[in-house]
């Protein structure tokens, strides 16, 4: 991965979030979600600055990022999409809804398309069953979603949106 | 609230704040203002109902009528119709099945009839994010009755003699998990709720945190007082953004009534909750686990003993709670410990949650006694198979449980059944499946879920899971022999007896219970290379009949991929090479031509 160089505001954001939890080692978690939170993601450079300010191993730092799920080492999509992988959207067949968003923006789970506009996860059920299969953009939950529905989805993002607000790194 | 004359209720659960239910709130609030009513209807958002599938539902007070499927702009006719006129909304009320006369009351409803609600006793009736409403519901009622006529040790009997095993899946039972942590010596104790619900498909915790937030609270500062501890924390998955914000929201309020802080009801008793957040890892679900990652380590789980009651959080002595179990403890003490075990079988006392979703007609949230059968929950309660398909099996306990089929319907839903029957009872997730589910697929499924959160500190589960799976995947290609069989059940049974933790002992069990109750579909797949509910993609070819195809052109219309060619009226042709084998032609054909080999 390119070595990218953190920007004076970003080192500040997160000197800053280390600092409200106390640069507490036993908060690394807190922190991460925190960081994360601000930033879109937690690149390798930002890993390497929180270990600094809490004064533990950047190797322990990484263990855990790489270790939950919830936390991102590359920048997602514009809009991440994800597609509900609980056992009830899995029955009600989430498999095939996952594989046409695949075919359509032609990239694999865990990846982003190449203008950064989508990209693609799975997930563990986001309690909505009763909507099964489920399908998030952002926070935006399709419920009953049919693969041929998936066209007009993307189409809604497709152009003329906002981009969400985030801190550039 | 006794000064309003009517309550419009909206669901503000999950799944129906997904289908605008804060639209059909603000429509109704608007409208209500309009007419001029503000003075004697009040709207309140409320928890989950439960009943998911016909969501979002708006409950009129006091009549109790009971609107599904209700969308924003009916929010004028409800308030013109029912509110003004007086007038129930007949489109909106819910059918009978049987014989599609509406039922308006929800005590009428299959549905509802054979729930009990204690766990889910305020969900949907009460405006989680204000806590007046929870305490007119005789909520912190528990709380104070402990700290000023009991000791500790007398609430710690009254919950052992109630009975109550902890519903996170475990059993284990609850009034000994805290004399336990009651007894040990420590200058600082935790109480610790396991709100990190990881089971694919389940979502009774996050039902009850969203809908009854203070229950949970109210019970851990019980909890804090019979073990000692003035510290709690809830660990909660970061998934849960909801949840997240009406436990805080609960927090602060009562912080505000002095029910958590200092002096509690002016005694010495002291009790403070922060939050922890999960970080999507199911393992944290096991206790040791979840208590690592609360220290903000990796989640990994440590060999028990030393349990956490002994020796927990930042090595202290912590209760670890589920939060169903919590959520049944003020009722526990307010009615006492002979109403819960009156409820119940022999050794499975109260009622259990249970997430009941897939190919079911009522897709929802249920409580019902222990003892009921799986037949009550999947035929009267949960309506029966969708699209009149016929019942296969149905899923208990997660990734950790497994498959129980027609023979076990009749079986009474408790611990111990559960577990002789090869399945468990899990956190309350109930996937129903039927005939179209290829159960090798399912078995796959699950195991690709452990593979995935198998924390990888010991070699049975990170390698052998992974074996499991490889062997399921050829097996689903066509490509398995019937020695793959024995393999697998040899291989389960080592990573069964050699695991670390609760994840790795079970994650064979999805396996071993299919093997046991299908085993016809499993020499299907690797002997005749054929899978008999049409699912593995490799196995299948769809085909149209020339003889039974009007030419209607609905399949050709919808195939996403254009394999689909054919003249109008005339017999349609699926082309093979570029079929992705979605099976949306076989749904959606009307005339039965699409057939899958």
């Amino acid at each position: 991965m390119p070595k990218i160089k953190l920007s004076q505001r970003t080192i500040e954001i997160v000197k800053e979030i280390c600092s409200t939890f106390e640069n507490n080692e036993g908060e690394l978690i807190n922190v991460l979600h925190e960081a994360q939170h601000k930033l879109g993601y937690l690149p390798a450079e930002v890993q390497e600055l929180i270990a600094n300010e809490l004064n533990m191993s950047v190797a322990k730092v990484y263990g855990v990022v790489t270790f939950y799920s919830f936390f991102n080492m590359i920048p997602q999509g514009e809009f991440p999409i994800s597609v509900c992988m609980g056992t009830a959207c899995y029955v009600r067949g989430a498999e095939q809804i996952l594989h046409e968003i695949k075919r359509q923006l032609n990239i694999e789970v865990g990846q982003s398309t190449p203008d950064g506009k989508f990209s693609l996860n799975c997930l563990r059920c986001v309690g909505a069953c009763g909507l099964a299969p489920v399908v998030m953009v952002g926070e935006k939950v399709y419920g009953r979603v049919a693969p041929q529905q998936i066209r007009k989805i993307i189409a809604e993002y497709q152009e003329g949106c906002v981009r969400p607000e985030r801190h550039e790194m | 609230m006794a000064d309003y004359k009517m309550h419009l209720l909206v669901c503000g659960g999950t799944g129906c704040k997904a289908s605008e239910s804060e639209q059909i709130r603000d429509n109704l609030l608007a409208e209500v203002e309009n007419h001029d009513l503000t003075d004697e209807v009040q709207v309140v958002m409320t928890g989950c109902f439960g009943f998911c599938e016909k969501g979002p539902i708006v409950k009129v007070l006091p009549d109790n009528t009971f609107y599904v499927q209700v969308k924003p702009e009916d929010a004028v006719t409800i308030v013109e119709e029912h509110l003004v006129k007086g007038r129930q909304v007949n489109h909106l009320l819910y059918r009978d099945p049987e014989n599609d006369k509406p039922v308006s009351d929800s005590k009428h409803m299959d549905f509802y009839k054979k729930q009990v609600r204690i766990a889910l006793r305020n969900c949907g009736f009460i405006n989680p994010e204000n806590i007046d409403e929870y305490i007119a519901r005789d909520g912190y009622a528990a709380l104070a009755k402990c700290l000023s006529e009991q000791t500790p040790q007398e609430v710690i009997d009254e919950i052992k003699r109630s009975g109550q095993r902890g519903r996170g899946g475990g059993g284990f039972p609850t009034g000994l998990k805290w004399e336990i942590t009651s007894k040990s010596v420590a200058d600082q104790k935790y109480v610790v709720c396991n709100a990190d619900e990881g089971d694919p498909g389940a979502f009774m915790d996050r039902s009850i945190l969203e809908g009854d937030p203070h229950s949970v609270i109210e019970a851990m500062a019980i909890c804090g007082y019979c073990t000692g501890s003035s510290k709690g924390l809830v660990y909660i998955r970061a998934e849960y953004p909801l949840a997240i914000q009406r436990l805080k929201t609960a927090i602060t309020q009562a912080r505000e009534y002095g029910l958590l802080g200092e002096k509690i009801f002016g005694t010495p008793f002291c009790f403070d909750i922060t939050l922890r957040y999960g970080a999507g890892a199911f393992v944290c679900g096991e206790e040791t686990a979840l208590i690592h990652s609360m220290e903000g380590l990796r989640g990994e789980p440590t060999f028990k003993p030393p349990f956490p009651s002994e020796s927990g959080y930042l090595g202290k002595p912590t209760t670890v709670n589920n939060v169903e179990t919590l959520a049944s403890i003020p009722v526990i003490i307010n009615k006492g410990a002979g109403f819960f075990s009156s409820i119940g079988t022999e050794k499975s006392k109260g009622t259990k949650v249970f997430a009941l979703a897939g190919k079911i007609n009522n897709v929802g949230l249920i409580e019902v006694p222990m003892g009921t059968t799986l037949r009550e929950v999947i035929f009267d309660i949960g309506g029966g198979i969708k699209g009149g398909k016929k019942f296969k099996a149905v899923q208990t306990g997660g990734p950790s449980g497994g498959c129980l089929t027609n023979s076990f319907l009749d079986t009474p839903i408790d611990y111990d059944n559960l577990i002789s029957a090869g399945s468990m009872m899990g956190s309350g997730g109930m996937i129903v499946m039927d005939e179209d589910d290829c159960m090798v697929s399912i078995a796959k499924f699950y195991l690709e879920f452990t593979l995935d959160e198998s924390c990888g500190k010991c070699t049975p589960c990170r390698i052998g899971n992974k074996r499991l799976f490889e062997m399921l995947d050829k097996i689903t290609k066509g490509l398995g022999n019937e020695e793959d069989l024995t393999r697998l059940r040899t291989l389960c049974k080592v990573i069964k007896d050699t695991s670390l933790c609760g994840l790795g002992q079970t994650s064979p069990n999805p396996i071993l219970s299919t093997l046991d109750n299908f085993f016809d579909e499993y020499l299907a797949h690797v002997r005749d290379h054929k899978c008999p509910a049409g699912q593995c993609k490799s196995l299948v070819k769809y085909t149209i009949n020339n003889d039974k195809c009007t030419g209607c052109t609905l399949c050709f219309r919808n195939c996403p991929v254009g394999a689909i060619t054919g003249e109008k009226r005339s017999p349609h042709y699926i082309d093979n090479s570029i079929c992705i084998k979605c099976g949306v032609c076989y749904d959606k054909c009307k005339f039965d031509a699409v057939s899958v080999s």
